[in-house]
């Protein structure tokens, strides 16, 4: 029984631990995309990030610089593509891309120039890399049955990055259905005239809601590299821009069923470890590669049949111009 | 040449809420708006009256700060300003009330109005703060709208009070209304001039933009007239007659009304049995209606857009498949639009650039769509016969008086009028027993309107049935010889020319039926 239990909260425990940058990601792309951006560049800015994360952190040993340049670093590209699609009215979708596949590139070629890992950087020592954290009184509070095993597997033990993730989310709920900043980033989706004519420049806005996405992604980005793993590698964010871009889409850009599905693919990830190597009656040993699929088949699955209708921001992906 | 400002002389000690001196704006080759000058006294409702296109929009867009002028001086209560955008205007005390709203569709009334005045970081420290002041103009304006209903649930009326709110709320001394009443049904209208008289009693000044004749007369102290990007003459209104204002907006006389002999209707050649339709959404917006057209008569639907008549319009062409119902023309199912138009159906569809051209066509090309298969345009092996497609379309562009007359030019190079001819000549000349039309003059100016009710007016006496579809209540009136009016899906009434008038259409218009009148 106690088994199960623990079976069970070392799978939560690890859904939280893949859910962190889906989270990050998933609420970075809410802010650009109720602004009326398409941000298919999510991808790009988290795996970027996660660059000058470990590029940082491995030089100056300290992870905090790590995360700082990661936010610089993905502001800065959240630039660019507003460059492209607010102040030029580019494609978004093109220009998203675009800096995708500009830094699956860059990454492993400046890694490799600089660092001379074959395209990696290594991040080692103590202080560059965000380490779990024992939340106080694990040892009394262990002690409890059934509780007590999920105070200290589930909610004791992460770094800092994931409890910063599970604050990100009510705090970009306030953000914005509670303030200003919200309200004109709400407007400026749905009808960027209106905001216009309020008085409120809507590229201004446009580029601020860039900005909250940059640095969210930033944190993605350094998750990444310097918590979850000890360093960057090529593609190592795996498509989870795109499956956070899902998880949004899902939860028809709202912060909380974005998030929740956000829990559900990294759960289907963390289940998928789990299943590997195990005999399934009747069938044998599964493939692991079809397995390694399965929160990517239940991206399909859920977009195209259980979401329903997911209304759009209604001016996204339309670049603002006056009408005449 | 431009008027003399100086005739309408400020009104008492006040300074002109608004003067402008020398407005010039070019929109690429388009002069929208050549050395305009306007002076509107404080406290009045200034009428602005032209065609589509004479500018006042613009002219406008530029007080409001949304456009910029070439050129020119703009004075706010006696003070020369530079408004660089609608920030500048609204701390100047001017508001805008725009003809498609500025509001954000799934915001509460509320939050539309907090937009941009939030009064603080987060909405708390305003929102109370703003109810109070709302609920005080509410009360001193008789502008009652539920503050925390969703814009989207509002009907359209209510959304332009909002709108009238909105500017209120930021202190607009001075309130601009760009074709207000073009969503309304006349009693909504109504509302509105009362509204608008309050607003001038309470000491603010109001201008309203319109095309509209009987507006300016029922509601204007003064009222400007613009033709061709120029202001061109200024009156004050109870000097002035409908009569006069029409011609100067023109340039020539116009005929108001159109002539027309008594229809004599034959035999049925639309027929409509209980028809159902559902919109994209799946929502039922036709919900089962009966009539017949006959040979020889216009019938006219009337109603407030968005009542079902864009549906119905159509399911009746066959683009759109009903729900329930039957619906033959001379005694042939519709079944998909070529199919109709085989049987002898053509329609001018509501939304010419939706659905009645191809921007990126030329004219020609444009000229035999849905008729491209015919022998006249196509050989044996499937190839365009480009002589006789360009030959024919110079011909109807020279037979409808399209401007310019070049086939071989873009669509969307042509004025609203023109495409809309364009598209009519197409219709027309294919000899068809039934035209179904919609919104025939949206967008087309004064001198194009007459000429096509002319046209259609022609098609009804040489044996046609033409059904009608248009918000402009004065089109239907003008043209039908029965009147169907339209509300939530159903007939609310049915009227014959000689018995319907603009108030009994309005009551119809607003889903109240006969009976309960």
């Amino acid at each position: 029984m106690s088994d199960v239990w623990i079976q069970l909260v070392l799978l939560a425990d690890s859904t939280l631990r893949l859910a962190t940058p889906l989270v990050f990601c998933a609420l970075a792309g809410m802010f650009t995309e109720r602004a009326g951006v398409v941000d298919i560049g999510l991808e790009g800015k988290m795996l970027g990030s996660a660059f000058a994360a470990a590029a940082v952190a491995s030089v100056t040993g300290s992870a905090w610089a790590g995360l700082a340049a990661a936010i610089v670093f993905s502001c800065m590209l959240a630039m660019v593509h507003g460059f492209a699609c607010i102040t030029h009215r580019g494609d978004q979708v093109v220009s998203g891309v675009a800096l995708n596949i500009m830094v699956a590139g860059l990454g492993p070629t400046l890694a490799d120039a600089w660092f001379h890992q074959a395209g990696r950087i290594n991040v080692t020592g103590p202080s560059a890399r965000f380490t779990p954290i024992e939340l106080p009184l694990t040892e009394t509070i262990g002690q409890v049955p059934i509780l007590g095993t999920l105070y200290v597997e589930l909610l004791s033990g992460h770094n800092i990055l994931v409890y910063l993730a599970a604050l990100a989310l009510p705090l970009s709920a306030w953000v914005l259905y509670r303030t200003r900043f919200g309200l004109r980033i709400r407007a400026v989706g749905e009808n960027p005239s209106a905001v216009d004519t309020a008085g409120i420049s809507v590229e201004a806005l446009r580029y601020r809601a860039l900005l909250v996405t940059g640095a969210l992604c930033g944190f993605a980005g350094a998750y990444l590299s310097i918590a979850q793993n000890a360093g960057f590698q090529r593609d190592m964010s795996a498509g989870k821009g795109y499956l956070a871009l899902a998880a949004l889409i899902f939860g028809k850009w709202r912060p909380v069923p974005a998030v929740l599905g956000c829990l559900l693919f990294a759960f289907a990830d963390a289940a998928q470890a789990r299943l590997q190597g195990v005999a399934v009656p009747g069938i044998g040993q599964i493939p692991t590669q079809l397995i390694q699929a399965i929160p990517y088949l239940l991206t399909i699955l859920l977009l195209a049949g259980f979401v329903g209708r997911a209304i759009a921001p209604r001016a996204i992906g339309q670049p603002y111009v006056k009408e005449r | 040449m431009a008027g003399d400002p100086g005739r309408i002389e400020p009104a008492g000690a006040r300074p002109p809420a608004i003067e402008l001196r020398g407005i010039d704006k070019r929109f690429g080759a388009v002069h929208a708006n050549r050395n305009v000058s306007l002076i509107v006294p404080a406290g009045t409702i200034h009428g602005i009256i032209g065609e589509n296109g004479a500018g006042k929009s613009t002219l406008m867009n530029i007080i409001y700060g949304y456009y910029h002028a070439d050129a020119g001086t703009i004075l706010v209560d006696g003070q020369p300003i530079t408004i660089r955008s609608p920030q500048d205007s609204i701390r100047a005390g001017i508001g805008m009330v725009h003809q498609h709203f500025m509001l954000v569709e799934p915001f509460t009334v509320l939050e539309n109005v907090l937009l941009g005045a939030e009064g603080g970081v987060t909405l708390e420290e305003g929102a109370a703060k703003a109810r109070e002041t709302l609920q005080a103009l509410e009360r001193d304006y008789a502008l009652e709208v539920d503050l925390d209903a969703r814009i989207e649930n509002l009907p359209v009326g209510v959304q332009q009070r909002v709108e009238i709110l909105k500017a209120l709320f930021r202190g607009a001394r001075t309130l601009i209304l760009d074709e207000p009443t073009g969503v309304l049904t006349p009693q909504e209208a109504d509302h509105l001039f009362r509204i608008l008289r309050n607003l001038k009693e309470q000491g603010r000044t109001v201008v309203l933009i319109t095309h509209k004749l009987r507006e300016i007369m029922a509601v204007t102290d003064n009222v400007s007239v613009m033709r061709q990007g120029e202001m061109v003459a200024h009156r004050v209104t109870a000097q002035t007659s409908r009569e006069e204002l029409a011609e100067l907006m023109v340039g020539r006389k116009v005929l108001l009304r159109v002539e027309k002999a008594p229809a004599r209707p034959g035999a049925p050649v639309l027929e409509v049995e209980d028809l159902r339709v559902t919109d994209d959404l799946g929502v039922e917006r036709v919900k089962g209606v009966s009539f017949t057209v006959r040979a020889g008569e216009i019938v006219g639907i009337a109603g407030v857009a968005g009542n079902g008549q864009s549906q119905l319009l159509e399911a009746l062409a066959g683009i759109r498949r009903p729900r329930a119902g039957r619906v033959t023309v001379k005694g042939v199912p519709v079944i998909d639009p070529a199919q109709a138009r085989r049987h002898g159906l053509a329609h001018v569809p509501e939304d010419r650039l939706r659905m009645g051209l191809v921007r990126g066509f030329v004219a020609y090309e444009n000229a035999i769509l849905g008729y491209h298969v015919d022998k006249d345009y196509v050989d044996e092996r499937g190839f365009l016969r480009f002589g006789n497609i360009v030959d024919t379309c110079k011909r109807w562009m020279a037979g409808y008086d399209v401007r310019p007359q070049a086939p071989q030019l873009q669509a969307t190079s042509f004025s609203g009028g023109n495409q809309q001819k364009l598209v009519l000549a197409r219709e027309m000349e294919h000899d068809p027993d039934l035209l179904l039309v919609g919104q025939p003059t949206r967008g087309v100016d004064i001198g194009a309107i007459e000429f096509i009710h002319r046209r259609l007016i022609a098609m009804r006496d040489a044996g046609k049935a033409v059904l009608l579809v248009s918000v402009e209540l004065d089109e239907i009136l003008s043209l039908s010889d029965r009147i169907l009016v339209m509300f939530d899906g159903h007939f609310t009434g049915e009227l014959s020319a000689a018995e319907a008038d603009e108030r009994k259409i309005g009551l119809l218009m607003a889903g109240v039926t006969a009976e309960a009148a």
